[in-house]
């Protein structure tokens, strides 16, 4: 049984948020490859600047589900919206469109090998035409964020894991879309380099304010999104006073395929589910 | 039902999934060269990769066939008094046949299975994914261009192995069959018809296409990460080169009745 899934274990503003529309929006959404259900019964919201942690056991769906949610694997059943479209059964021709207003980073990176960085962050660019001072100048930005500004000119193949995650986010980042899906951005990586990413993120969260699904199954990471925020004067994320969490960060666990918890951080780590305290210790 | 049916039943249903799959993808295959955007960079990169890397197997392929066939069919010929015969002999089978069909399992060989290994990566690398998450089709970027370039080049690459190919046989006829070059390449041009230089050109047309789709299909559906890309690839060379085979059966019966009423 899942969680309180309502407003009141919702962090305040989103809950003052759910009026509006969300950005995402899962209902009831199933979905079977060959075995056993990989999602069953999914429902969630995202609403406009929230971050949703989702977290679960490696191989539990939190990929699929992220894929889901932009439209790159169909459901067999439910319904899925972005940006208050029904992306469920909307041609492919169409979801690219949508697509491009989302930007989505993978969990290798999932940079083009024979293209070099910088037409791997301006790929979007390069595909819309745009003059190619503008798209020099955009990724210069977008790399100077991930600060990774020398990597201009360098094949993906002479980067460390670290450095491909962070042109990984450049590239998600550079047409300032109105969605991120991170897919366990930091799996892999060392902890420090961990922490590099996660800064990353609590950046462009805190800078931009770009709803965004974070999926991971790293709990340091999520603690980390939520108990830190982006000092722009230190250029450094810096803890949040003690006690008070992010409150546009909230929680969803997904457990053999359902969604057992939705809420806040307060919610989560009271919870008396006995697989998220299993989980969580 | 017994074990055997049921292997019998479950490999029917999975290759009449895989030929109504792959229908499907020639269908989307070709729809996209005529959608916007067009990626003709792309093309180029293509052409260059399929038609100028394999120029020099095809060249190589093409002479040494030629040769071959002269030195075999002199050998046979000069038994009935009809040495003069050769030039007409591997011109007519280069052309009709030889040509085509070399060309297409060499470059079959070459770039089925680099489609297959290339796009392969991408997939299990969700490169192809992040490609699609940034708004590009895979299908016009990466399938159709490959789909253009083989079909063209596929079909000049033919002409120069028909050119080669009937040089090579005039080399060997003149410097080890000791015939006269001029008698060679007379008897090679009186032989060739219109419809025996259609039938070598439309050939390479269908190959090119099942080369460009087999290899791209056979990336695209890459699955079970390195192993998968290497089993993708040895399918892509195998399925691509027996139905080269099997269409140039069914075409050359097909432009033979059309041409010649046979």
């Amino acid at each position: 049984m899942a969680e309180p899934i309502h407003a009141q274990s919702m962090p305040e503003t989103a809950a003052s948020r759910a009026e509006t529309q969300p950005v995402v929006l899962f209902e009831n959404v199933c979905l079977r490859f060959d075995g056993p259900p990989v999602l069953e019964d999914v429902s969630f919201r995202v609403a406009p600047g929230e971050t949703r942690i989702l977290l679960g056991p490696a191989g539990v769906g939190k990929s699929v589900l992220l894929k889901l949610a932009n439209g790159l694997l169909k459901p067999d059943s439910g319904r899925i919206f972005l940006f208050g479209d029904e992306i469920t059964a909307m041609p492919e021709e169409e979801l690219l469109k949508l697509r491009t207003r989302t930007g989505m980073v993978f969990q290798e990176g999932a940079l083009f090998d024979s293209l070099t960085v910088r037409d791997n962050v301006g790929y979007q660019l390069m595909e819309r035409h745009l003059p190619i001072d503008e798209i020099d100048q955009r990724v210069h930005e977008a790399l100077r964020f991930v600060e990774l500004e020398h990597t201009y000119g360098m094949l993906p193949a002479s980067l460390s894991g670290g450095m491909r995650r962070r042109v990984a986010i450049a590239r998600a980042i550079i047409d300032k879309p109105d969605l991120i899906l991170y897919d366990s951005p930091t799996g892999g990586l060392d902890p420090v380099t961990s922490t590099t990413i996660d800064e990353l993120i609590i950046k462009e969260r805190d800078v931009y304010r770009t709803p965004s699904i974070l999926v991971t199954h790293r709990l340091q990471d999520a603690f980390t999104m939520v108990s830190h925020r982006y000092d722009a004067a230190a250029n450094q994320m810096v803890p949040l006073p003690h006690n008070e969490n992010n409150p546009n960060t909230s929680f969803l666990v997904l457990h053999q395929g359902k969604l057992i918890f939705d809420g806040s951080t307060e919610a989560l780590v009271s919870s008396k589910d006995p697989f998220i305290k299993e989980f969580l210790a | 039902m017994p074990f055997a049916f049921e292997n019998i039943d479950t490999l029917t249903k999975r290759m009449l999934f895989a030929v109504q799959d792959y229908s499907l993808f020639c269908w989307e295959a070709v729809g996209s060269l005529f959608r916007s955007p067009h990626y003709w960079p792309d093309v180029m990169t293509q052409c260059d990769l399929i038609g100028v890397g394999s120029l020099p197997i095809v060249v190589l392929t093409g002479f040494f066939t030629g040769g071959v066939l002269a030195l075999q069919s002199a050998a046979s010929l000069a038994q009935f008094g009809a040495q003069a015969y050769t030039g007409r002999f591997v011109s007519l089978s280069m052309i009709r046949e030889l040509a085509p069909v070399l060309t297409g399992l060499m470059v079959s060989g070459r770039n089925a299975s680099g489609m297959a290994s290339e796009l392969g990566s991408m997939v299990v690398t969700e490169q192809i994914d992040a490609m699609r998450a940034l708004g590009t089709d895979p299908m016009k970027k990466l399938v159709g261009p490959r789909l253009l370039s083989t079909v063209v080049m596929l079909f000049l690459l033919t002409i120069i192995s028909d050119t080669v190919g009937t040089a090579g046989g005039a080399a060997v006829a003149v410097f080890i069959s000791h015939q006269n070059g001029t008698q060679y390449f007379t008897s090679a041009y009186q032989a060739l018809g219109y419809d025996d230089i259609a039938q070598g050109l439309t050939k390479p047309l269908f190959f090119g296409f099942i080369i460009a789709t087999v290899g791209c299909y056979f990336g695209t559906k890459t699955t079970g990460g390195t192993q998968g890309v290497g089993r993708a690839t040895t399918q892509a060379v195998v399925v691509s080169s027996v139905l080269i085979i099997f269409c140039d059966f069914i075409l050359s019966r097909a432009l033979l009745w059309l041409y010649s009423g046979i």
